[in-house]
């Protein structure tokens, strides 16, 4: 990227090809597209191509490890469908969801109010309290593996010491504790998430309204609701949005507590996608994960909408 | 603000300190049991009879035995290599793409900034299939280039979105200015416009950094075999053993692999915070 010398007068010898070329540059629109060029060579060769290129191998039969393989049209579309794996990771990726987000909503907001407070040691606080989002999920999920494992988990260690439990709680043994045990874990690297985006929204809120309200005998609730809720309404929808994005499309965590068991009982989209490629299924595996697509640009158009009115 | 500092001495206790220290404990729980478990000697984590978040003799055997007898510094440099290549290639690009599009006017550069953002919603899960085709006729598997050349699918999305934010944010009539006094639109660009965004560059940088060491499934699938394995997969694929001598090392190598991070973060939470600020409410 050569940066051009300051005193242009001094180059008389340049030829004219490179001065109709910094002409060129002088136009919006070209230095635009110039700028757009590299990253966008990159996206297009990684994620759009790819992206095309999943919705072919979604219409084959191809398997692993084979070169020839053949057009199907819908055939993988209309198998997964009445595949009763693949329909309870439907029905799974929506508890995962649905149950997971309004915890991490309510309790993000509650922490965010709370970090908004000035006290001793806010700082180093705000940044301890979100470490469970920024460290690696596979690593923080190995503690969770322990918290859960059905042997050394201190939790059934503790409770039979105290003689409040016969035998040790197995966490990840049958589905509904194990799918309970997925939404904590989830819940837990996501409360830091909503806290930080509805911080900053916080920031913004004129805090002489809040003053204003309190001589005016508004009760805290009352000042949430008429004061702080209007200016954070569209960071939390934002926010829960992505989300709800974000918890459909998880992998790590489930890969790391459960692979998906038992028996296939705790899948989503990504981990049963990846276990179908594992046996070779290239074609089905695409399959599985396209099917997330309809739901995710859902929300996505949605998304857009609330982005674009905060612009 | 004002919603819990009028109260004073217990019921500020009350309605504060208390549910912040159930956050608190709720939230570094599972980093205090990591520490505790990495330090503790094999007999004491066998000890069933034992309270098991007390530490009575700490040990580093368990980080000791990772260091000698594992991969586990070969992982920590790939997963350096890579995060740190990718980090500044998608950086580089997402400069680019942020300037174009939150500060130059042209034909199609509304559609491209919801392309962007649209882009940054295609998760993982979405792509890994089809993307293995790609990284393999490209003969990339178990090399760097794999994940450096697939990470920007959503780093330069992610970037370049929280860049175009911070770019509008600057003045144009600081450009006009520098154009109307002769400077050429690349100078105004790159002596006056970048300085200024140095802290949105250095934000949007740390949440690459971020992201590109955590990132899980590229890594499991492009680059999981032999020594190449990456930090938090060579740990999940490696260190999870049918044993029960596993424990300690395991939640060592899970301390050890979330340090950088932490570091780079702490090092940061202000502008980060601020980055974030600029991208979610311009962007």
């Amino acid at each position: 990227m050569a940066v051009q010398p300051l005193p242009r007068t001094s180059v008389p010898d340049r030829s004219r090809a490179s001065s109709r070329f910094g002409a060129l540059l002088e136009r919006e629109w070209f230095l635009a597209y110039l700028f757009l060029l590299p990253g966008g060579l990159i996206l297009l060769l990684f994620m759009a191509y790819p992206f095309g290129l999943g919705i072919w191998l979604s219409m084959t039969d191809k398997l692993v490890g084979f070169s020839d393989y053949s057009f199907i049209r819908l055939e993988n579309y209309r198998w997964i469908y009445g595949d009763s794996i693949f329909r309870q990771t439907v029905v799974n990726t929506f508890i995962y969801g649905f149950v997971t987000v309004p915890f991490k909503l309510f309790l993000g907001l509650g922490l965010a109010l709370l970090l908004n407070e000035t006290f001793r040691f806010s700082r180093l606080l705000r940044a301890g309290l979100l470490l469970p989002w920024i460290v690696p999920t596979a690593l923080s999920s190995l503690a969770w593996l322990m918290l859960f494992d059905a042997v050394f988990s201190p939790f059934s260690l503790l409770g039979r010491q105290w003689g409040l439990l016969d035998s040790n709680i197995n966490f990840l043994g049958d589905a509904f504790s194990a799918r309970a045990s997925l939404c904590l874990a989830n819940i837990w690297r996501g409360i830091p998430f909503f806290a930080v985006s509805i911080l900053a929204g916080l920031q913004a809120v004129p805090s002489e309204l809040h003053e204003a309200a309190a001589l005016d005998g508004a009760s805290p609730w009352q000042r949430f609701q008429s004061v702080t809720l209007p200016v954070i309404r569209n960071i939390l929808l934002i926010t829960t949005l992505f989300s709800i994005i974000w918890t459909f499309a998880d992998f790590q965590l489930v890969y790391v507590l459960t692979k998906g068991g038992p028996v296939n009982l705790t899948h989503v989209f990504g981990t049963y996608s990846y276990q179908k490629m594992g046996a070779g299924y290239i074609g089905e595996a695409a399959t599985v994960s396209l099917y997330m697509f309809p739901i995710l640009a859902v929300l996505a158009a949605i998304l857009l909408r609330y982005v674009r009115r905060e612009d | 603000m004002a919603m819990v500092g009028s109260a004073t001495g217990a019921k500020r206790i009350l309605r504060f300190h208390v549910p912040l220290a159930f956050y608190a404990v709720f939230l570094l729980f599972p980093f205090l049991w990591m520490l505790i478990v990495s330090l503790k000697p094999d007999q004491e984590l066998l000890d069933t009879g034992q309270n098991p978040f007390l530490l009575a003799n700490a040990t580093f055997t368990h980080y000791r035995y990772l260091f000698a007898e594992t991969d586990i510094l070969r992982y920590a440099l790939n997963t350096a290599v890579v995060t740190v290549v990718a980090t500044v290639l998608s950086l580089t690009c997402s400069v680019l793409i942020g300037y174009a599009l939150g500060r130059l006017r042209f034909k199609g550069g509304y559609l491209l900034g919801v392309i962007i953002f649209l882009a940054y919603l295609v998760p993982p899960t979405v792509l890994f299939i089809p993307l293995a085709q790609v990284v393999a006729r490209f003969n990339l598997y178990n090399s760097y280039w794999a994940l450096i050349f697939t990470y920007p699918t959503f780093l330069i999305p992610f970037a370049s979105w929280l860049l175009m934010g911070y770019f509008r944010t600057i003045s144009r009539e600081l450009e006009d200015a520098a154009l109307v006094d002769g400077a050429s639109r690349w100078q105004a660009m790159w002596r006056i416009i970048l300085p200024l965004a140095i802290p949105g560059i250095l934000s949007a940088g740390i949440f690459c950094f971020t992201l590109g060491w955590n990132e899980f499934l590229y890594a499991l699938v492009f680059m999981g075999g032999g020594d190449m394995k990456t930090i938090p997969v060579g740990v999940v694929s490696d260190l999870i053993r049918a044993d029960v001598y596993q424990w300690g090392s395991l939640m060592a190598a899970g301390i050890l692999g979330s340090v950088p991070v932490a570091i780079a973060y702490s090092f940061f939470v202000d502008q980060y915070i601020s980055g974030l600020t600029a991208g979610s409410t311009k962007g």
